[in-house]
């Protein structure tokens, strides 16, 4: 078990680097203590898998160093850095049984069988795998095989970190949640350091207690679910992040007021800045928006009712926006007013957020 | 135009696929099928575009009677889950391939394919071939090529499955636009209650090859004619259960939980009845003041960005809330939640709607 660390770490595929868009990895610091539950987020293209082969050692760093604790392991080998990794479809040996699939990793370690015996009831007593045990592998369905790849992984107590690269792919819809479920119970079992690779933000906030946004080989955020939806750091986490995301507008930035749509809107989260930047924008989710009897004059241009809550789309002289409400919410006719939660409101200058 | 299906059975060998389906679909209207995998939403529409051909039965359009006649004499357009695209020809001769085949003059083709490129974002990418463009982008060009025929019939089957969730997000709020001023009848199909709501129109609810319900989607989605067709749209799936109504009192089986009997249901037989409450119904925050309390066990709270989707024991049932913004409550933790009695949803001993507003 170790705190990982990545220092001032980039990454390139090209022997020569003459712009931002040459680096697959760009200056990335972090660090993740001892036990932690993370989950590195993002699209396709983001630089995750990058940076997750960097660290589980199958690829060697342009620039910068990986830490185990205090210790420098960039230059190790994926065997000596001794980490245990589960893919996105089942890698397991179909004519075992279930338990010599899960005692392999230890059989190759040299344990005793009886140490063996003991680790691996118990972790396919975590699993719901206890029953089928003696069964062989291949019999199994999609999702029990996928259960016996997360039972090798998590086998192993002598493990720095468990990553996990998109886990759930293979999970049919309606099992999502409980393989979900299990993870998460497991995270605070065996209390060992866990990486969730995914672009899936529902699978990355349920599973992390920090969760890494990545985005164009940067990393855009690091924080809790909670910070993620009510304070995003940069536009893009703001946009990914919800559904719909964020409403993100030009707006003016003079003297630490932001200026929208004609009117100085007020901003508890102050944007003071001695910078200039190339666009200033001004950021709301659609849950903090609400219709009010002054504020800033919009019409409605569409109401949809998504059953849950409407969803309607608005247009103001800054630009067009959308806003959630109840089902209950009478929709005003003619022009309306909206007003923002200052709370939940910030300015963002050159994609990143202005001020404390 | 319209498109009917009369008493249209389809069997292989002694398994039914379809049981007995009258539909009709009219001019300019959005149709979805929404049900699970397996329900029958791709057999019926290969049956609809005539690529499949019914047990027994009739298919109708424009007044005609078109069973039998083979897809490629009818005037369907068809877009799949998977990306289908030409490997070896550019975006535009990807979307200009239908009208290549009947005669038509390349001035026209050029109009034409601006015309739709246009609409799905696709004019910069008329020089790229499928390869090189992203999943969004490739389901666009098919979706473009749909387009270009001026179909009479659009059938849609799963078109987002694939597509990253924001794509899909983007892809979907485009989708009603796509299909304003077109003289056609679409039918979309999908797994997602989501889809439906977004995309409205009309929607018929599916269920082991049966159509449970058909009619405009707000419809169909407030007030499900039985169990099933509530099942079928809600997601995370609607809670069911068994309750007890004696006097004015409405309590849970099994459970502690009780509420007085709105006075609209106030005529309803003491005795058994089925209560469905959507998750959404159930919060970690009071919504109205009319709103009883539930406890229970949390399995997991999933968060899915912007809003917390809880599922607890509470009992012996599992149940599912869903409640707006973060809510990250610990695996195995007691909850206290909150019902709202007003969106109850009440059902007779055949599982029926009791229409009680």
């Amino acid at each position: 078990m170790s705190k990982i660390s990545l220092n001032n770490l980039s990454h390139s595929y090209l022997d020569q680097q003459n712009n931002d868009q040459d680096w697959a990895l760009r200056d990335i610091d972090l660090e993740w203590s001892n036990g932690g539950a993370y989950a590195l987020l993002g699209p396709s293209g983001c630089g995750k898998t990058t940076l997750l082969n960097i660290i589980s050692g199958l690829l060697r760093p342009t620039k910068g160093e990986v830490f185990f604790d205090e210790k420098k392991i960039t230059h190790l080998s994926p065997v000596e850095r001794n980490i245990a990794q589960i893919f996105q479809f089942p890698v397991i040996y179909d004519t075992m049984t279930v338990f010599d699939n899960l005692a392999f990793p230890l059989r190759n370690r040299g344990f005793s069988e009886d140490k063996i015996k003991a680790r691996v009831k118990e972790i396919a007593e975590m699993l719901d795998l206890s029953q089928t045990l003696y069964n062989r592998a291949s019999g199994l369905t999609a999702d029990g095989k996928q259960k016996i790849s997360l039972g090798r992984g998590l086998v192993r107590s002598d493990v720095n970190v468990i990553m996990f690269d998109e886990p759930l792919t293979v999970i049919d819809p309606h099992l999502k949640w409980i393989l979900k479920s299990k993870l998460k119970e497991l995270h605070q079992e065996i209390n060992r350091t866990m990486i969730y690779v995914t672009h899936d933000q529902t699978e990355a906030l349920t599973f992390a207690d920090q969760v890494v946004v990545m985005h164009e080989g940067q990393l855009v955020q690091k924080g809790t679910p909670v910070e993620l939806f009510e304070k995003p750091k940069h536009t893009f986490v703001g946009h990914f992040i919800g559904s719909p995301g964020m409403n993100i507008l030009s707006c003016e930035l003079i003297n630490g007021k932001a200026n929208f749509s004609g009117a100085a809107i007020e901003i508890e989260n102050k944007p003071i800045s001695h910078k200039t930047y190339s666009k200033t924008q001004i950021g709301i989710r659609p849950e903090f928006v609400s219709f009010s009897n002054t504020g800033i004059a919009v019409k409605v241009l569409k109401v949809n009712d998504a059953g849950r809550h409407k969803i309607i789309d608005i247009e103001c002289d800054g630009g067009k926006l959308k806003m959630i409400s109840s089902v209950a919410t009478t929709i005003p006719s003619g022009t309306a007013y909206v007003k923002f939660n200052s709370k939940y409101t910030y300015v963002y200058g050159d994609d990143w957020i202005v001020g404390k | 135009m319209s498109l009917e299906l009369k008493n249209v059975k389809k069997k292989i060998g002694t398994e039914t696929h379809i049981y007995s389906t009258d539909l009709k679909f009219e001019k300019n209207t959005i149709n979805i099928l929404l049900g699970s995998t397996l329900s029958g939403k791709t057999t019926l529409m290969q049956i609809m575009a005539g690529l499949d051909k019914p047990t027994s039965g009739e298919i109708w359009f424009n007044e005609k009677n078109v069973t039998g006649v083979s897809v490629q004499k009818r005037n369907v357009s068809m877009v799949y889950q998977q990306f289908i695209n030409y490997p070896n020809f550019t975006v535009f001769e990807n979307i200009a391939s239908p009208l290549k085949i009947v005669s038509i003059s390349s001035n026209e083709i050029k109009n034409r394919v601006g015309k739709v490129a246009e609409l799905l974002k696709l004019t910069d990418m008329f020089n790229k071939k499928p390869h090189e463009l992203s999943g969004g982008q490739k389901q666009r060009t098919a979706l473009a090529r749909a387009l270009v025929k001026d179909s009479g019939l659009i059938l849609l089957d799963e078109p987002l499955a694939n597509l990253d969730f924001k794509l899909r997000e983007e892809l979907r709020e485009e989708l009603p636009r796509l299909f304003e001023n077109r003289d056609c009848i679409v039918v979309y199909a999908t797994t997602e209650p989501m889809d439906a709501l977004l995309i409205g129109g009309n929607t018929a609810t599916l269920h082991e090859g049966k159509i449970i319900q058909y009619g405009k989607t707000v419809d169909v989605y407030n007030k499900p004619k039985n169990v099933i067709s509530a099942k079928v749209f809600n997601d995370p799936p609607i809670n069911t259960t068994k309750v007890i109504k004696k006097d004015k009192t409405f309590s849970i089986e099994n459970n502690s939980i009780s509420w007085q009997c709105q006075s609209n249901l106030g005529a309803l037989a003491d005795g058994h009845y089925t209560i469905g409450i959507r998750p959404h119904s159930i919060t970690p925050y009071k919504q109205t003041e009319n709103s009883v309390q539930i406890k229970g066990k949390v399995l997991i709270a999933e968060l899915s960005g912007s809003e917390s989707i809880i599922h607890f024991q509470s009992g012996n049932i599992k149940w599912v809330s869903l409640s707006t913004g973060i809510h990250p409550l610990k695996v195995g933790a007691e909850a206290e939640l909150h019902m709202d009695v007003n969106q109850f949803l009440y059902f007779d001993k055949n599982n029926k709607l009791i229409n009680h507003v």
